[in-house]
């Protein structure tokens, strides 16, 4: 997957740093299985009305972080504060906090509306209360009409909403999200990522959700956090992770290919690719060196670091063209459609400062 | 698909024929299959059949004919299902019916007349059916009341030796005896109080009993191995009762399997408790091989047969001058004076007095 | 996981996969008709039809008489009040094994199954030790139960544990844990969320599991004349005395109609729960959703339904193990190798060769039978009379053995069934009792297998035999061979259809056992005590190996 930049619909804001004010706060939450810490003493707070994102391949502990917070999963150390009340030994049904599972877990006996009216009914909502939920979060995710209908005959992206609007209904302090759109293909997803943020943003939901395609992470979170191995590698907006990554498995993660140890001295960094330019204000000494494809100028065989083109795939918007140098590391380079070179071609390689970071 | 499945099933088949072939040829020494050979003579018998390997196999070898013995369940089983097969029996002599069910294989025609060599030695009060020979009397055996001997010493009491001692109060809640309507030794030992007190006095007599706490429960194995106290498995099973329902054969039994064997019974015989059963075997009609039959039916009252019983089914001979094993002498002597009763009058009454004690003593 | 809506189609074949249906059909078919509905139908016509009339009014007559409704009701509510305190006891014990990881898991969970599996000769007399004179509960609290029908519930759980354990916990196992904890993160309490969620997905396991020990105990025999006593009587107790002592036919005859006719009732709903039970629940891997108790509240259950097991079920059994063990040591043992046993005329011990060799054939023929019928039973698509089928299998668990032995003696005593005097009809006898486990088992995983998968191999170039060798078989191998395994114990420990089965004296352990305790004497009770711990060892052995094989879909037991 390309890294695709952030399809922001607001501005990024600066982070915020985390506020005592925090709705949610976890202060040194630890998750052992076994020998093996799952979370390992993660520190991190979500503000009221907050979207926070939390990025990671699997197995670093994103869900732990969630069943956590649920009250699903007992911590082995730290603790999980709510409104500033810690929550040891508040069971998961009253911590007032919403759970959407990866693949929804829909009560198959029920139909849609069973579902939807579950939460308000185990609050003790009267039956006509329940109905006017159903009805109102039916509407409020574009399923008007749904309530009498069995969830085995939905399609996926029903069943989504339909999960969605039943982990709304008992309105939860928190709705936390896990792999919301996961199972979804990706023009229902791309679609999908759109709604949420626009109805999270009207409702004034508090989300922590938690996926590992940045994608849908940039999309949705005005904060993201990217988890390695249950710690926070980064957090910060989504345009900061992407501009600056962290470190290089940060950078690797978000799709990043071209990057490098390089020793930076004043405005160059030796890499194996040669010198590269880096801009005014980077660190210096050892660091790893990251050109975004973008930063990558295919120009005439005689110029620059010679490469062959070992392979082209189309984006859409531009081309993706893997360059091999003779003694280096392979590079990635976005090219313009017409501009792309054909397989096989020797090209020469050049690098713009402007695409360079160093990280760290 | 359906090639799959027809070529699955073809393997199953196959399979499955393969099995039985090798199982057919591994059991054939253990069973063996059909029964029409002339040179094979079957008895059919109940689960409490046995005999000494050496004893048939000199029958078999004088005589010519393969001894097969089929096991049909409990005695009252066993008469049963040779009655319900009498038109195609399933071997040609049937031994076990006793003197409580005699009529009823007489009166469903089970048997055909054959006078056995050495009728004539049968001690005389066993002979039976005289003028037809349907039947030939092989074993008797006493239904008594045991007592647990450590028990009486213990408490020093003196063990009950009749029908009337079982009423008094020092042996109240001391019995248990089985259920009339599922057990042979129940029946026998409801037959022998309606011998001793009469049509008009049992019933008075049991509910005597009943208030001087009878214990009553669905099989001897129940009654002997649980609840009475001077048996093996009553010791174990913490048995409280030392009087029950049993066999004058079972003290000598308990002698001879214990080991080591202790020198004398750990158990006794109330003398005047006892009812005689009488066991009998015939000639099965429609027996495919009758003159093996008649051969085996020779066989069962000869002295070698009639000595090996004992100690194989814990019966007494019924022929005269059989020898009895010492330890069976010693220990289990048969009862001087048993009640008894005539076929004919069991018969007629059968059904009705356990009809009628079931009501009385079990609910 | 299968989805209906995920099978291949394949409309074409229809018309000809219900043919090779019905071919499947017939060796199953054949032998249902042969060894149990014609011995069971002429046996019922032996007590009604007199002289070629039925006395079709003798069904009035004798459900007329107090003593039989009296049985009738006895049957019925003892069987009801057992059912449901089987359910109180073993559906904790379901959980536990279902959702716990705890050390010797699997074999307690073959300990638990070893009752079941053993005749109530065996063990009907150890599980006095528990509920009678001088037993635990009368050492604790001078309770003595013997005798009272609080003896027949408690052994009634004590037999029938282990099919609530595996019917509702190996269902249990597979449900998705999340559902539960998405009803909690939506308000519900633990208990809440168990009974609005898990309680419904599991409704049918439970109401099989509950059908079949409603159908063991209203049938049941030994335990009732054991710990009973002769003031209870069931109608399969009934049933016997008519038929075995009294030689009353007719009424026999009636009784069993009735015991049919309840039991098919039974079965009827059974199949239709069983078929709710395969419908569109969500099921995951079984091994991901137990885990280690943790806290105070599931350290006590699983203490507590440890604490059940160990009094309730392994305690009877060790009290067996005990008293095989005499003064001498394991005499009693050594003493089964001897010739000069009087009971028989070969040592004892042969006895566990004889029912050796009759449990393999029984198992041969039960997998068999049972296999091609599952095989027949497999396709969704199938109609009623298939369906109809699947409740028949079922039957012969609920018929009398008494009746079917007596049945097989009038009805197969003509060439070129006369086997009366075969030694096949005792595995035949137990195979009966066999094949319904064995369908119970091979179905579920049977319809599990994916269409595509067959298709796949299809398309990869495998020949229709070699898609059944390569995809089918390798799947259903371990059911195959854990449905075998129950069989053999099943078999093993069979003993009402055996001992009303006419024999040569090749007696199985479970008949001589019965033997040694019909005799006085303290090494026939100790043998017999020795016998009956090696056929609780053998079976236990067998079911710990089917522990071992056990897949996630194998089914009911």
């Amino acid at each position: 997957m390309p890294p695709t930049p952030p399809v922001q619909p607001t501005p990024p804001e600066p982070t915020p740093p985390p506020m005592p004010s925090s709705l949610l706060s976890l202060e040194g939450a630890t998750v052992r299985f076994g020998g093996r810490a799952v979370l390992d003493a993660v520190d991190l707070g979500v503000a009221e009305h907050e979207v926070v994102c939390v990025l990671g391949p699997s197995g670093s502990g994103k869900s732990t972080l969630l069943r956590a917070v649920a009250g699903l999963q007992p911590l082995d150390a730290g603790r999980v504060t709510l409104d500033g009340r810690d929550q040891s030994g508040v069971p998961a049904h009253k911590r007032e906090v919403g759970l959407m599972f990866q693949d929804h877990q829909l009560f198959p006996q029920r139909d849609v509306a069973g579902n939807v009216a579950f939460g308000p009914r185990m609050r003790g909502a009267s039956r006509a209360e329940q109905q006017a939920r159903v009805g109102e979060l039916l509407e409020l995710v574009g399923l008007p009409g749904a309530a009498r209908r069995s969830v085995a005959a939905l399609s996926g992206g029903e069943q989504q909403r339909v999960a969605l609007a039943r982990a709304l209904a008992p309105r939860p302090r928190l709705l936390m999200l896990d792999e919301p759109l996961g199972q979804l293909d990706r023009s229902l997803r791309e679609r999908l990522v759109v709604e949420l943020r626009e109805l999270f943003g009207r409702l004034g939901t508090t989300v922590l959700a938690v996926t590992h395609d940045q994608g849908e992470a940039f999309a949705l979170a005005d904060r993201v956090v990217v988890m390695r191995d249950g710690r926070i590698a980064q957090s910060g907006t989504p345009l900061e992770v992407w501009q600056r990554p962290a470190d290089a498995f940060v950078a690797r993660f978000l799709g990043f290919d071209n990057v490098v140890e390089a020793s930076v001295a004043g405005q160059a960094a030796d890499t194996p690719w040669g010198k590269l330019p880096v801009p005014e204000d980077a660190p210096q000494g050892t660091r790893t060196v990251l050109v975004r494809p973008a930063g990558v100028r295919v120009v005439p065989a005689d110029e620059g670091l010679r490469c062959t083109v070992t392979a082209r795939t189309f984006r859409g918007t531009h081309v993706a063209v893997h360059l091999q140098p003779e003694d280096a590391p392979r590079l990635e380079a976005a090219c313009a459609l017409r501009a792309a070179p054909e397989v096989g071609a020797a090209v020469g390689v050049e690098f713009d400062a402007a695409e360079i970071v160093v990280l760290g | 698909m359906s090639i799959t499945k027809k070529v699955s099933v073809l393997a199953v088949g196959l399979g499955m024929v393969g099995t039985l072939a090798a199982c057919g040829s591994s059991s054939d020494d253990a069973g063996g299959s059909g029964s029409g050979g002339s040179k094979t003579v079957t008895l059919v018998s109940h689960d409490s059949w046995a005999a000494s390997k050496d004893v048939i196999a000199a029958f078999e070898k004088e005589s010519g004919y393969q001894v097969k013995v089929l096991e049909d369940g409990d005695a009252g089983q066993a008469v049963n299902k040779a009655i319900l097969t009498k038109d195609n029996p399933q071997g040609d002599v049937f031994f076990g019916v006793d003197n409580t069910l005699l009529s009823r294989a007489l009166d469903n025609g089970l048997f055909q007349p054959y006078e056995a060599k050495g009728s004539d030695q049968v001690r005389p009060e066993y002979r039976t059916d005289q003028d037809k020979h349907r039947v030939t009397p092989v074993d008797t055996g006493d239904i008594c009341v045991n007592y647990d001997k450590a028990y009486f010493s213990k408490h020093g009491l003196t063990p009950p030796t009749s029908f009337d001692d079982l009423l008094k109060p020092e042996y109240k809640d001391l019995l248990v005896t089985e259920n009339a309507g599922s057990s042979s030794p129940g029946l026998g030992f409801l037959l022998g109080t309606a011998a001793q007190y009469g049509d008009d006095g049992w019933e008075g007599y049991w509910k005597k009993l009943k208030a001087n706490g009878v214990k009553v429960v669905d099989s001897w194995e129940q009654a002997y191995n649980e609840e009475f106290s001077g048996s093996a498995g009553g010791k174990k099973a913490k048995g409280d009762r030392p009087l029950v329902v049993s066999y004058a054969s079972s003290p000598p039994v308990e002698v001879v399997y214990a080991d080591p064997q202790p020198a004398t019974a750990p158990t006794g015989v109330a003398d005047g408790t006892c009812f005689r059963q009488v066991e009998y075997a015939g000639l099965l009609s429609n027996a495919r091989n009758p003159e093996g039959g008649r051969a085996l039916l020779d066989f069962l009252l000869s002295k070698s047969f009639q000595e090996d019983m004992p100690l194989n089914m814990f019966v007494y001979p019924v022929r005269e001058g059989a020898q009895v094993p010492e330890v069976f002498s010693k220990f289990g002597p048969q009862a001087k004076d048993p009640q008894t009763l005539d076929p004919a009058k069991i018969a007629g009454n059968r059904d009705q007095w356990v009809k009628s004690w079931t009501s009385l003593v079990l609910k | 996981m299968t989805r209906p809506g995920k099978q291949a189609v394949r409309p074409a074949r229809t018309a000809r996969g219900s043919a090779v249906r019905l071919g499947l059909m017939a060796v199953p078919v054949a032998f249902f008709a042969v060894f149990f509905a014609y011995p069971v139908a002429a046996i019922v016509a032996r007590g009604l039809d007199v002289d070629g009339v039925w006395r079709l009014g003798r069904i009035g007559d004798v459900l007329a008489q107090s003593d039989v409704q009296h049985v009738l009701w006895f049957t019925t509510w003892q069987a009801l009040a057992s059912t449901a305190l089987t359910l109180l006891v073993a559906l904790p014990g379901a959980y536990v094994f279902a959702r716990f990881d705890f050390p010797g898991k699997q074999v307690l969970r073959a300990v638990v199954t070893v009752p079941f599996v053993l005749p109530t000769v065996v063990v009907g007399t150890a599980f006095l030790a528990l509920v009678g004179r001088g037993g635990l509960l009368d050492e604790l609290w001078g309770l003595r139960l013997d005798t009272t029908v609080w003896a027949i519930l408690l052994a009634h759980v004590f037999f029938n544990y282990a099919v609530v354990v595996r019917t509702v916990g190996g269902l249990w196992a597979q449900l998705d844990p999340r559902q539960e904890e998405a009803a909690r993160m939506l308000g519900a309490s633990r208990l809440r969320a168990w009974r609005q969620v898990t309680l419904p997905a599991l409704a049918p396991a439970v109401a099989a599991a509950a059908l079949m020990v409603f159908l063991f105990t209203f049938t049941s025999f030994g335990v009732v004349q054991i710990l009973g006593g002769p003031t209870f009587s069931t109608l399969e107790v009934e049933i016997y005395r008519q038929t075995s002592q009294v030689f009353d036919l007719s009424t026999a005859a009636v009784l069993t109609l009735v015991q049919f006719a309840a039991v098919a009732a039974v079965l009827a709903v059974h199949a239709w729960t069983v078929r709710r039970r395969e419908s569109a629940l969500r099921l995951v891997d079984a091994a991901t959703t137990a885990r280690r108790p943790r806290g105070a509240g599931q350290w006590a259950l699983l203490t507590g339904v440890l604490g059940v097991i160990v009094v309730l079920l392994v305690l009877p059994l060790a009290v067996l193990v005990q008293r095989s063990l005499g003064a001498s040591g394991f005499g009693y043992y050594r003493a089964l190798t001897s010739e000069d046993g009087g009971a028989f005329l070969v040592p004892p011990i042969e006895a566990i060769g004889n029912s050796l060799q009759y449990a393999v054939a029984a198992t041969a023929i039960a997998v068999v039978i049972g296999g091609l019928a599952a095989a027949a039973l497999t396709r969704r698509d199938a109609g009623r009379f298939v369906r109809g089928f699947d409740a028949l299998l079922m039957l012969p668990l609920g018929v009398s053995a008494v009746t079917v032995g007596f049945g097989f003696l009038i009805a197969l005593d003509e060439p070129p069934l006369d086997l009366r005097s075969s030694w096949i009809l005792v595995p035949l006898a137990q195979a009966l009792v066999g094949v319904p486990f064995v369908v119970r088992t091979m179905l579920p995983v049977l319809r599990a297998v994916d269409g595509r998968l067959r298709e796949a191999a299809a398309v990869l170039g495998a020949s229709p035999w070699r898609v059944w060798r390569e995809v089918d078989l390798p799947m259903v191998r371990r059911a195959l061979l854990v449905a075998a395994g129950f069989a053999f114990a099943v078999s093993l420990g069979e003993f009402g259809a055996t001992v009303f089965i006419a024999r040569p004296d090749n007696p199985t352990l479970p008949v001589a056992v019965a033997r040694l305790l019909g005799r006085p004497g303290d090494m026939n009770y100790g043998q017999a005590m020795a016998l009956s711990t090696i056929l609780m060892l053998v079976c236990a052995v067998a079911l710990v190996v089917l522990e071992r094989l056990r897949t996630d879909r194998s089914g009911e037991f």
